[in-house]
């Protein structure tokens, strides 16, 4: 019976690295950029989340006079996260990546801007904020649902899993049967003709970045929610082993940015299962690093020919 | 005599340097701050040589040098301080002269064969999947020695100082130092040496087009092996050094952080020029140090100058391009050895 509660638990966490995932997977889908700022994104969400969530509830430091119940407030969040995270993303498009792109620069310096970028969100973060960490309030009223056998399950990890996937099909969704999307496959295939086609370019690349940046926000407030301690460098160590999962995955690829998430989900609960918890990282990567070496584009990456 | 005025300005700098740490003229902290320095040189030139002249894209430099730190550091310890584990010194101090270049060497070769955690694979993946396993194999190593209690896991290994203190016992100059600078001499040499050869070429043809390399008869796998691991051997070699300059290593001093400033150093000074990433490397630890008024901010600020750097100079400060292409006239005062 232990092992449906470590499953479940494979499936909260595998959740969380497959919603951000899928914002690197869709940047890099389109851009061929790995934006290494996503995971201080998924940070920068959280903490969004957890300002807006004090400021509806009236607990902190801007007193709206708005003393709000959990549940509504809730409500709000979710959506204003959303919105604001998406924000941060398109400004650090907008202002950092653009230009560059316009300049034609190789995507290395593009790759080197963003992990900079990643840097001062999370240095700025710490500046601004203080090394103090925060409590996220509660937002949700805890259920315990016991499902027989000593396997119980809460409302929140439910909720989580729920959401990941429902993102999942959604992205699936828009990817391959709209027409931004269909633009979005065109210009990983050819930046260069896509415009000359009538698709404006810029647009659908704000498009991909608002996509990715709120999912990064909603994995932000859901894991604010069950982990409710916030500080400045939670971003980092999720955000690189949630790019691994991408890449495992076969980054570029949405059903990769999911199976890849959950794959390494189960590998470290599953690890944490029979090991001692600190070899997680060690059982993980190397797991990891064995499916690259036998599979170099991940699960469902297509090998790229070169032509002569 | 014209020829050599660089190679003699270099040794003459070197001795200078020693005479003035001897006579205290330089304090300790200067002292510190000058063999960082040479720390971050061998860093930043032995990560170009993979990042820029082989065009892939490593970011887990941090774990080779945490291989090197911890093997060279574990072969003084047991050769010349006592230990709860490894027991009384083997040997006495004033065979730290020997034993000290001995283990750094130990160190470097350890890094080195760890760097084929990265080469083997890399026949196979290229650009960004590369990437990932750089990245994996420094979190690997981070976090096997994260788990070996027997060496101290996440509280780190000390003992180093011990070997100082041996040399420093038969002859009082600043041994430390001199290594370091002697240690960032012979990398920079070795590096110069290779990517000027037949092999360095061969390395810069993977860059340029891989097939094409192999047409043209580069055996890109072998390059490959020897250009992962001559950079992660000498980033083992400024492990080593880092560590006895410390005398006390943790795991996470080398973690993904590490491995991030090294690349800042690379793109700082320019892809694929030597000189560029060692001036880089002076400019960054001056740079460290300079701003470190700025507390917490200072992290906020560097990020942004290289953002800048990268909107309006994207190619670093030297593009491509070597020192004594900028000022031609530099030919004069070296030959090429």
């Amino acid at each position: 019976m232990e092992i449906f509660q470590h499953i479940l638990n494979a499936l909260q966490f595998g959740s969380f690295y497959a919603l951000i995932a899928l914002g690197y997977t869709l940047v890099y889908g389109v851009l061929r950029l790995i934006n290494f700022a996503h995971g201080d994104i998924f940070m920068v969400g959280a903490y969004i989340a957890y300002f807006v969530a004090v400021t509806l509830l009236g607990i902190g430091g801007l007193h709206l006079g708005m003393d709000m119940h959990p549940a509504l407030a809730l409500a709000i969040t979710v959506p204003a996260t959303m919105i604001l995270t998406a924000l941060v993303g398109v400004a650090l498009e907008r202002t950092m990546y653009r230009p560059l792109r316009r300049k034609g620069a190789n995507r290395l310096y593009v790759v080197i801007t963003a992990l900079m970028a990643g840097l001062m969100l999370e240095n700025g973060n710490l500046a601004l904020l203080g090394a103090s960490r925060k409590r996220f309030p509660d937002l949700l009223e805890k259920v315990v649902w016991d499902l027989g056998g000593g396997v119980s399950v809460t409302n929140l990890k439910v909720i989580v899993i729920v959401a990941a996937i429902a993102v999942f099909l959604l992205l699936q969704f828009i990817v391959t049967r709209t027409k931004i999307g269909m633009a979005m496959r065109g210009i990983s295939y050819d930046k260069f003709a896509i415009p000359l086609m009538g698709i404006p370019l810029d647009t659908i690349i704000v498009f991909t970045f608002i996509l990715g940046s709120s999912m990064a926000g909603l994995a932000g407030i859901l894991f604010a929610m069950s982990y409710p301690i916030l500080e400045p460098y939670m971003g980092a160590l999720i955000g690189w082993k949630a790019f691994i999962a991408a890449v495992v995955g076969g980054i570029g690829d949405i059903r990769g940015a999911i199976v890849g998430g959950f794959l390494l989900g189960f590998i470290e609960i599953g690890v944490v299962a029979v090991f001692p918890s600190t070899l997680r990282d060690l059982f993980a990567f190397s797991v990891l690093l064995i499916i690259l070496w036998l599979r170099p584009t991940g699960i469902f990456g297509v090998a790229q020919t070169t032509k002569i | 005599m014209q020829k050599h005025t660089v190679t003699i300005g270099v040794f003459a700098l070197i001795a200078l340097i020693a005479v003035l740490a001897q006579f205290n003229v330089l304090d300790a902290y200067y002292v510190s701050v000058l063999m960082f320095m040479g720390v971050n040189i061998i860093l930043a030139t032995s990560l170009n040589l993979v990042n820029g002249y082989m065009g892939e894209f490593s970011c887990g430099h941090g774990g080779f040098m945490c291989v090197g730190a911890y093997v060279s550091s574990l072969c003084t310890v047991l050769m010349f301080s006592k230990n709860a584990i490894l027991g009384a010194p083997l040997l006495p101090p004033s065979m730290t002269f020997i034993g000290f270049p001995l283990a750094l060497l130990v160190g470097s070769f350890a890094a080195a064969i760890a760097g084929l955690v990265v080469a083997i694979p890399s026949f196979k993946t290229r650009g960004d999947y590369l990437a990932i396993i750089t990245l994996a194999a420094n979190y690997i190593v981070i976090s096997a020695i994260n788990n070996m209690e027997i060496i101290g896991g996440p509280r780190g290994f000390m003992g180093m100082s011990a070997t100082e203190v041996g040399m420093k016992s038969v002859l009082d100059i600043p041994w430390v130092l001199i290594f370091t600078m002697l240690g960032t001499l012979g990398s920079v040499w070795l590096l110069r040496r290779f990517v000027s050869s037949t092999l360095g070429k061969g390395v810069s043809a993977i860059s340029q087009d891989e097939i094409a390399a192999e047409i043209m008869s580069v055996d890109t796998n072998r390059m490959k092996l020897i250009a992962f691991m001559l950079s992660s051997g000498l980033a083992g070699l400024a492990g080593g050094l880092y560590a006895h300059i410390l005398g006390y290593v943790n795991p996470q001093s080398f973690d993904i952080m590490r491995s991030t400033e090294i690349m800042v150093m690379v793109y700082l000074g320019g892809m694929g020029s030597l000189s560029g990433a060692a001036l880089a490397a002076v400019l960054f630890t001056v740079l460290m140090e300079a701003l470190r008024f700025l507390d917490v901010w200072k992290w906020v600020v560097i990020p942004l100058l290289l953002i800048l750097l990268m909107q309006f100079r994207p190619e670093g400060l030297m593009g491509n391009k070597e020192l004594a292409d900028l000022f031609p006239k530099l030919r004069k005062f070296y030959s090429f050895k």
